[in-house]
């Protein structure tokens, strides 16, 4: 009796280790040089979800892309093929994350995205496998082009760096701003000195300016817009204005309005929870990424509660489903695995000795991107 | 386009000029004087930057925070020399740009060991915020204008350094004949360092004038290394008037480059290809004008042969 009980209970033991494979993800993300802010957000943000869940069947392996592609690449390639990752993750910016997603998904890896959206992504190249939980590249610059029309801004200046994501920032705009233009300038990506072109937005006759200047160009646009003595309204996405540039910008960032798919002050008990634990554990506020980072990893958790890794089709069924309880609110995918989700308008304020945001209006609800009708899959 | 914008834009080109002269003098000099390629130039400029912006954080006097960009990259000149720039004068330049890329990348870690990951704070001085009105009308930052006569002085001061003085005598002594003046018993090698930390100096004066109306954050130095590269070619390596010509040239070439080809473009193509094409021939201008410059005097416009 008893030899048949532990024959039992051992059998039983084997069956629930099986189904209950453990989950290995690879984060390649950027940890030194100028863009290491991000990528540590994110994952911190995602660390901090792993630790929560306490879980013992879920690993993850961390490696620095050092903001380039063909490192990045590399690193794809050994976390695949050595490291036998099941998930890959935390790539920060859409030129690497075209150099590595499209392989990574074609070799049956899934991959979840904390970060980029390159609309190729989103459209043509979408694939079942690759998941963005952020956003698409446009989304955030098509709500501020809605936030410029509702607030009755007839003539914008427009400007942002002359390289992909920036086409695509004007082109968003664009998409949702019914006014004119009154000019619009592509800047030299790193550029550091806005002196000309704040120069002609001066001179330009405007009543408004929207502008993509993701980091340090951001912070030194805006120093130098608030040294210049022009005082047109400034729109932009949340990447300029984010916790971690906002302390740097300081008084001149004070007021602007920009566009965000999450705050800290979003009212519901999960945004509370990650807010007050991510302060509690890194002694910082979140970013944005950091928000994003978190959401990617219950996300994942979520999909490991329901379906086993090694059965692709149930395992991105239950990713679809994104059943966990988003920072942002409501979250599900569309069609192409891309998020439909709320954008609000946050204005920056101080609190304390922090700058940080407040929410003041919803720019677009359960918005959709614009490229899920090219998406054949 | 009126005459107050063009004007606008000349100051603007003028006061990145002198910014680049800030940077290229000592990168002219050690090239010039020790035959030194030194790619952590730029690590040099991050060091002011962020040393003006601890302390500036600390006690809030932009002057103070000034002070002590000029000393910390001083420090910092004189203490790589002495350890590692020192063995490198012997050595062809491919061990040189080895060497010193390597030092870019431990001052960026160690700089992101310091002071962690997100850029820092460094903003104007309450005195300088804010526009004043130039006669015409034109309203123009006061910190800008006063970055201008600044780099002005500076480059006074520097003319007077190399023409005037003992110093400047054997540093150009220096240029022309290296083992001639040791033989003469000048002691070349204390010579060396002190004309590296002074050019680590101006770096990081740069750094620290630049941070205030930029991002102090790791990695700055980098882009603005290559500007100052072209500078010096331009200009003529060794020479301080060279360099001098060459940054402001650059500075404007780049500045009005970005202001009017566009709008030349625009004049008879469809406005966003003009826009598109205008700003991607601007960032390309410096390097046209450099490579005009080399074909017309390949030594640069005062470089000597």
């Amino acid at each position: 009796m008893n030899l048949r009980n532990a024959a039992l209970a051992a059998s039983m033991a084997l069956i629930a280790a099986t189904a209950q494979a453990d989950v290995k993800v690879g984060m390649i993300t950027t940890l030194s040089g100028g863009g290491a802010g991000l990528g540590i957000d994110v994952r911190d943000g995602f660390m901090l979800a792993v630790k929560q869940a306490g879980r013992d069947d879920l690993e993850v392996v961390i490696e620095d892309d050092q903001r380039k592609p063909d490192v990045a690449v590399q690193l794809a390639d050994k976390m695949i093929q050595s490291e036998k990752v099941d998930v890959l993750t935390g790539i920060i910016w859409s030129n690497l994350a075209m150099a590595v997603v499209p392989a990574a998904t074609a070799q049956g890896k899934f991959y979840l995205s904390p970060n980029a959206g390159p609309s190729p992504l989103a459209g043509k190249g979408c694939h079942p496998n690759y998941f963005n939980v952020a956003w698409q590249n446009d989304n955030l610059h098509e709500a501020a082009g809605a936030y410029a029309t509702d607030s009755g801004f007839k003539n914008s200046f427009v400007l942002a760096p002359n390289y992909p994501a920036g086409k695509d920032a004007l082109t968003g705009y664009k998409r949702f701003f019914k006014g004119e233009l009154a000019g619009e300038l592509y800047t030299k990506l790193g550029q550091t000195d806005y002196a000309a072109e704040i120069a002609q937005i001066r001179a330009s006759g405007a009543d408004s300016v929207f502008f993509f200047l993701p980091g340090g160009m951001g912070i030194s646009f805006l120093k130098q817009y608030a040294a210049s003595g022009v005082d047109l309204p400034l729109v932009g996405p949340a990447f300029s204005f984010d916790q971690g540039v906002l302390q740097a910008v300081g008084d001149a960032a004070m007021g602007v309005k920009n566009t965000s798919q999450w705050n800290k002050d979003i009212d519901n008990a999960a945004n509370a929870a990650f807010v007050e634990s991510f302060q509690a554990e890194y002694g910082r506020l979140p970013s944005l990424y950091a928000s994003q980072g978190f959401d990617t990893a219950n996300l994942l958790i979520s999909a490991m509660d329901k379906a086993d890794v090694a059965d692709a089709d149930a395992f991105r069924a239950a990713l679809k489903a994104a059943e966990f309880d988003s920072v942002r609110g409501d979250f599900s995918f569309g069609d192409n695995h891309h998020p439909i989700q709320t954008i609000y308008v946050r204005e920056v304020i101080k609190e304390g000795d922090v700058f940080t945001n407040k929410i003041i209006a919803t720019g677009l609800s359960d918005h959709v991107d614009a490229y899920g009708a090219e998406c054949k899959m | 386009m009126t005459p107050l914008l063009f004007i606008e834009q000349l100051l603007n080109g003028l006061q990145f000029g002198v910014m680049l002269f800030l940077m290229s003098a000592g990168l002219t000099l050690v090239f010039g004087v020790m035959g030194l390629i030194n790619l952590a130039h730029g690590s040099l400029y991050m060091i002011g930057a962020f040393a003006a912006a601890a302390v500036a954080a600390a006690t809030g006097s932009f002057i103070l925070a000034l002070m002590a960009s000029l000393a910390a990259a001083a420090l910092a000149g004189a203490l790589i020399e002495l350890t590692i720039i020192r063995r490198l004068y012997d050595r062809d330049h491919l061990d040189q740009v080895l060497a010193t890329f390597a030092l870019i990348l431990i001052f960026s870690e160690g700089t992101r060991w310091l002071f962690g990951s997100f850029p820092l704070f460094l903003d104007v001085p309450a005195a300088l915020a804010g526009p004043v009105t130039l006669p015409g009308g034109i309203e123009y930052p006061t910190y800008r204008l006063t970055i201008i006569v600044i780099g002005f002085l500076v480059a006074a001061g520097m003319f007077a350094l190399i023409n005037r003085t003992r110093i400047g005598i054997r540093i150009r002594a220096g240029e022309a004949d290296r083992e001639m003046i040791a033989a003469l018993g000048v002691d070349i090698a204390k010579l060396y360092t002190f004309v590296f930390a002074l050019g680590a100096a101006l770096a990081g004066f740069a750094g620290a004038l630049v941070g205030a109306i930029q991002s102090v954050q790791v990695g700055m130095g980098e882009p603005v290394l290559i500007l100052a590269f072209v500078v010096i070619v331009i200009g003529g390596i060794g020479s301080i008037k060279g360099a001098f010509v060459g940054a402001l040239l650059v500075g404007l070439t780049d500045t009005m480059g970005r202001f009017l080809l566009p709008q030349v473009f625009a004049l008879f193509m469809e406005p966003s290809a003009a826009v598109s094409i205008g700003s991607a021939l601007a960032s390309m201008l410096i390097y046209i004008l450099m490579a005009g410059v080399l074909v017309m005097r390949p030594r640069g416009l005062y470089g000597v042969s």
